[in-house]
């Protein structure tokens, strides 16, 4: 059994992905069920995953079909790669069950069609996260694209050409991604990651390997919205449906930021990508005008959810300079930034679905006077809120000490001033929201009514706490918030230590 | 510029046709892409774009003089009549990979055309939409509408 997981935690969802798409036709409740069950099957097996790679200390090999290593297609569960599947799984059950009235209220009628997306979606990303052929993860990537640009196209009246747009540079990165993995194919020869690790290293000189590290390294900085090509990310994700944010933001760009890890580290190896190559301060520097430039942009939003799409492309900078500062404290800065910012962006877009949910209202000023209305749901927006800026014990302190200790040690000053201008720019952005939500006075009942009354449910006057349904899962995740940041050293020793060769020092 | 230079990029071009002609394709698609203010011209720019890397696949498989990767031995109808030993022994004959063109990249590219058609057709749906929300694909229209609320 334990043997078959790395198979059963992306064949199951698939699987599930297409009943549900059926199931909606028998029974309006079923699709919403059969997604629930298979993706919280999805997060055992994780977490099992976890335990037995973190115990025996060996990564796991399942061969698809049986056929082994560079002829069939392998899957791999080491210790980064278990890590990252026990954040998706996680984020994206909890996101669904917190979820599930905007998903009434959102895709009435459309729940067989939606939730076989949302399933499809995790399915992908799980089967990004766990393969170790570079072909099979463009198909992946592909899968989970697609399935996301449904997801967002679902969204409000002008979601559509926001998806358009997405989906011309989503194409683009994709391809440029298709067009190195040939360039790789071209000097090596295969396309098993790990094979590929062995021939690389002896042909360090070539310009092929060259061409195809450059071009895979752009397409992934497409996908994951890095600074010259960032604009689809904040009218896409700002144009989506509550529950399709809650799913992609916190996830998408994170699994990205893995994948271009694990291309760095474990296909081109360390030795080539930090010691051959001298392109790590040029990619630090992208990431540092990433950081400013998203942290800037984030300052002139009214929209609470254009606000905090600029804030994930601060982040992804904090990720990517972190990681090509290419010494261990960085890089375990960016892969425990990839845990905390998925958790972090999972509780501030499950608050935001609340406040619209509740309000009807995206805007700042429609947080007027929630605390004394909502005052658990403000509790944890407030923990979410803090943990962005980097307060302990709160886990965003703790990926960012060990991003700027990073940065000290490789005397970029320059990184290490990006990181806290953009946390002094959340402190801001943040306390802004809380003196709103806690000093101003609730907006009366007819200019509220008269600007959303059709979305407003139950009336402005009738709002106090979320129903616990969708309240138990947000606490859950801004809980989570500060679980991970009490256990963020055990994290670090137990796992990542491990994810990072022992050649990075 | 000598005429042996020009002669020797010429024939560099020429033995390199296949990545000449899928960068002018890519190029073709890309400008398309950036350039074009109809939305539906900005599809059919994708499509290039994606065509231009599978040809480029496609390419990359091919040997000159070799032939399509199915093991057929030159056994004539009444070889084959002889029995299994025969075939037996045809197929303990080493295998010359010169001879036999590398299917794997093609392979490959019915998974991406696959994906790329099922691109064009999310792309289109979307184009549907958006000409059902503003009754036009002309992008500068589009962001006119959106400019005057």
């Amino acid at each position: 059994m334990t043997r078959h997981l790395p198979a059963l935690i992306i064949v199951i969802p698939l699987l599930a992905a297409l009943f549900t798409a059926g199931s909606g036709w028998i029974n309006s409740k079923a699709p919403f069920r059969i997604a629930v069950a298979a993706l919280f099957f999805s997060f055992v097996c994780a977490v099992l995953m976890l335990i037995q790679v973190v115990t025996t200390g060996i990564a796991m090999e399942y061969r698809m079909a049986g056929w082994a290593g560079p002829m069939g297609i392998v899957y791999v569960i080491d210790h980064l790669s278990a890590i990252v599947l026990v954040v998706i799984t996680a984020v994206s059950t909890l996101n669904l069950v917190a979820q599930k009235k905007n998903i009434d209220a959102e895709f009435n009628d459309k729940e067989g069609a939606f939730n076989a997306l949302y399933v499809l979606f995790t399915a992908g990303l799980i089967g990004m996260t766990a393969t170790g052929d570079a072909f099979n993860l463009y198909v992946l990537l592909e899968i989970v694209s697609l399935s996301g640009y449904a997801l967002i196209g679902l969204g409000s009246r002008r979601a559509p050409l926001a998806t358009l747009n997405y989906l011309f540079l989503g194409t683009i990165g994709a391809t440029f991604y298709l067009l190195g993995v040939g360039y790789l194919y071209i000097a090596t020869g295969t396309l098993n990651m790990a094979e590929l690790a062995t021939i690389i290293p002896q042909n360090m000189e070539s310009g092929v390997i060259l061409f195809a590290f450059i071009i895979c390294l752009t397409g992934l900085f497409v996908k994951m919205a890095m600074f010259p090509v960032h604009g689809w990310l904040p009218e896409a994700y700002s144009q989506a449906t509550s529950v399709s944010t809650g799913l992609i933001a916190p996830l998408t760009t994170k699994v990205t930021v893995y994948i271009m890890i694990r291309i760095c580290m474990t296909v081109f190896t360390p030795e080539y990508t930090f010691g051959h190559l001298d392109i790590s301060g040029f990619i630090v520097l992208l990431a540092i005008v990433t950081i400013v430039f998203g942290s800037l942009s984030a300052l002139a939003q009214t929209n609470v959810k254009r606000m905090l799409s600029y804030i994930i492309i601060a982040e992804v900078g904090y990720m990517v300079g972190g990681f090509f500062l290419g010494n261990r404290l960085g890089i375990s800065g960016a892969i425990l930034h990839i845990i905390n910012d998925a958790a972090m962006t999972l509780a501030l877009f499950l608050a935001a679905g609340i406040f619209i949910w509740k309000t009807g209202g995206e805007s700042r000023s429609d947080l007027k006077g929630l605390f004394a209305k909502m005052p658990f749901t403000m509790a944890g927006f407030v923990l979410a809120g803090l943990s962005v800026v980097g307060v302990p014990p709160t886990c965003g302190f703790f990926s960012k000490w060990y991003l700027i200790s990073g940065g000290i040690q490789a005397g970029n000053t320059l990184f290490v001033a990006a990181l806290i201008f953009s946390s002094l720019v959340n402190a801001v952005l943040f306390f802004r929201l809380f003196e709103i939500a806690y000093f101003e006075p609730f907006a009366d009942a007819d200019s509220h009514g008269s600007n959303h009354g059709s979305h407003t449910h139950g009336g402005a006057l009738a709002i106090k706490e979320a129903p616990l349904d969708m309240l138990i899962p947000f606490l859950i995740a801004s809980i989570t918030l500060i679980v991970l940041g009490l256990y963020s050293g055990t994290i670090v020793t137990n796992i990542i230590q491990f994810a990072i060769p022992t050649g990075v020092i | 510029m000598r005429d042996s230079d020009m002669e020797s990029i010429f024939a560099l071009v020429l033995a390199k046709a296949n990545y000449v002609v899928y960068i002018i394709l890519m190029m073709v698609g890309l400008y398309a892409m950036i350039v074009k203010n109809n939305l539906i011209k900005k599809i059919v720019g994708m499509s290039i774009f994606q065509t231009a890397i599978i040809l480029f696949y496609v390419s990359i498989g091919c040997k000159r003089g070799a032939t399509i990767p199915i093991l057929v031995h030159h056994a004539s109808p009444e070889a084959a009549a002889h029995g299994a030993e025969k075939i037996a022994a045809h197929a303990m004959e080493a295998v010359d990979v010169a001879h036999y063109i590398n299917p794997l990249p093609h392979v490959l590219m019915l998974t991406a055309i696959v994906v790329g058609v099922a691109t064009l057709g999310v792309a289109l749906a979307l184009a549907i939409k958006v000409y059902n929300t503003y009754g036009t694909v002309e992008e500068d229209e589009i962001n006119q509408q959106l400019r005057s609320g």
